[in-house]
């Protein structure tokens, strides 16, 4: 951030509240939601996940890349190491959640249609 | 002095060290190594606890009816708002910490030695709130039992409305004795600690309140196989809650029962599948260790602010570095929270 020393000085403080503003809020809707579970919300799917799931990780996601730019100053960084990091991050991640995901959800139906019983 | 601070402002060409790649200092650069690697960490456990959770996904203990305290509010069932104001304390001290970065830059020491103070104060109520939740975790509130096949069943009243053990159990006579010196020996293992009623007591318990119905670990999905099927109470039934059984069925997992349940803990779990007890004191736990480390290097760092270590190197660039860490830790929180909590 030293790079960024010297332009903008006045406004930064601004910024920084305005930024905890928005989270807030989005952490406000966030909970409204997960105490009111809409049903219009969840008992609707979208791509086998209920959409109430789909809105709490886009906003998840909407509060890291605020923290992640704002906060840790990602914005101010050089496009290299911006992207070195989150889009190897994204990768991995995607990547995870891909395999173990649908690994899962395998076992899941083994276990339904097998015979395995375990509710006794 | 000089190893140790690069400030990128040396006269030296490329070849012989004068370059910082991708414009930022060295330091900065190991910070943001060392919170890929933390993050693809928390990743994976986070990505282990999905994969349970979709193995498991019809009988996965339902959040809200898990975390329902808020301090000083006894009985009142208050789902999520306890977590919610541990989220924004900690978004709060990343706020202050972000504003203690800003003082660093205009070079003001008392402000910045203040909000990092702030920041440390939020990171200590956070810990110390997270103590709170895996205490009534721990505790348990309803009581249940887990059958001989491993699962939980716990009881609610022909409402629908959950019932405490203590509520309907049944002290029976001779079913548990005080430990007195003469039946004492050296070499006595430790016992398990026992719960507070017996499995015959809790069965006694059952069979004299006939209202009583078992409600099992199963979600109950309005499936047309769901709605026939004529195991389960009418009524009482609803999509995405668990499944109440009739009183015939109740009884029938009654009689299976194996051991009384009280509360959470690595091995058996009130709420339901024992996985969510092991992924939430394990993920929250490495988390707050996360917090716990941070507040000590925060204050550290804090140390140093005051004793004018850095206004000597006329850089706070000390301050940034342990802000990236303390702000990934509230980044780390959001997905916990989203996890565990909201989804």
């Amino acid at each position: 951030m030293a790079h960024a020393e010297g332009h903008e000085q006045g406004s930064n403080i601004k910024r920084i509240w305005t930024v905890f503003g928005i989270l807030s809020v989005v952490t406000i809707v966030e909970v409204y939601l997960g105490i009111l579970r809409p049903d219009f919300l969840y008992m609707n799917n979208f791509i086998s996940m209920n959409l109430l799931n789909w809105v709490f990780i886009i906003l998840t996601l909407y509060k890291a890349y605020k923290i992640t730019w704002v906060f840790m100053h990602m914005e101010g960084e050089t496009a290299s190491l911006r992207w070195s990091v989150v889009a190897t991050v994204i990768f991995l991640v995607l990547y995870l959640l891909f395999i173990l995901l649908v690994e899962a959800d395998y076992i899941f139906e083994v276990f339904k249609n097998g015979t395995i019983k375990w509710n006794f | 002095m000089g190893a140790t601070v690069t400030t990128g402002n040396n006269t030296e060409n490329t070849w012989g060290g004068g370059n910082e790649p991708m414009g930022a200092s060295y330091g900065k650069l190991m910070m943001w190594f060392f919170i890929i690697s933390d993050a693809l960490t928390f990743s994976g456990f986070l990505a282990a606890y999905g994969f349970s959770r979709f193995k498991f996904i019809d009988n996965w203990p339902i959040a809200d009816e898990v975390f329902t305290h808020f301090p000083f509010m006894h009985g009142v069932e208050a789902p999520m708002y306890y977590v919610a104001l541990m989220t924004f304390i900690l978004i709060f001290s990343s706020v202050t910490m972000v504003l203690a970065v800003d003082a660093g830059h205009h070079m003001k020491q008392k402000k910045v030695a203040f909000y990092m103070l702030l920041t440390i104060l939020g990171g200590l109520i956070f810990v110390g709130s997270q103590a709170w939740e895996w205490k009534n975790f721990i505790k348990g509130e309803y009581g249940a039992v887990e059958t001989k096949g491993g699962s939980i069943i716990q009881f609610v009243n022909n409402k629908g409305e959950r019932v405490k053990l203590e509520d309907f159990a049944i002290d029976l006579p001779g079913q548990r004795e005080a430990l007195t010196r003469d039946k004492g020996k050296w070499f006595m293992k430790d016992e398990e600690t026992l719960t507070t009623y017996s499995v015959a007591e809790v069965q006694a318990g059952f069979a004299a309140h006939p209202e009583l119905l078992v409600r099992t670990e199963k979600i109950y999905r309005d499936t047309p196989e769901d709605k026939a099927n004529k195991k389960l109470q009418p009524g009482l039934n609803h999509n995405k809650k668990r499944e109440v059984l009739t009183r015939a069925e109740s009884e029938i997992m009654v009689a299976n029962a194996a051991i009384v349940v009280e509360g959470a803990n690595l091995k058996h779990n009130e709420y339901g599948s024992k996985l969510f007890a092991d992924f939430f004191f394990f993920i929250t736990g490495f988390h707050g260790f996360h917090v716990f480390s941070g507040v000590i290097i925060n204050f550290i760092i804090f140390l140093n602010v005051v004793l004018g270590t850095y206004e000597k190197r006329r850089t706070y660039e000390m301050v940034e570095k342990v802000g990236l860490y303390w702000h990934f830790v509230d980044l780390v929180w959001v997905f916990v929270f989203t996890f565990f909590y909201l989804v």
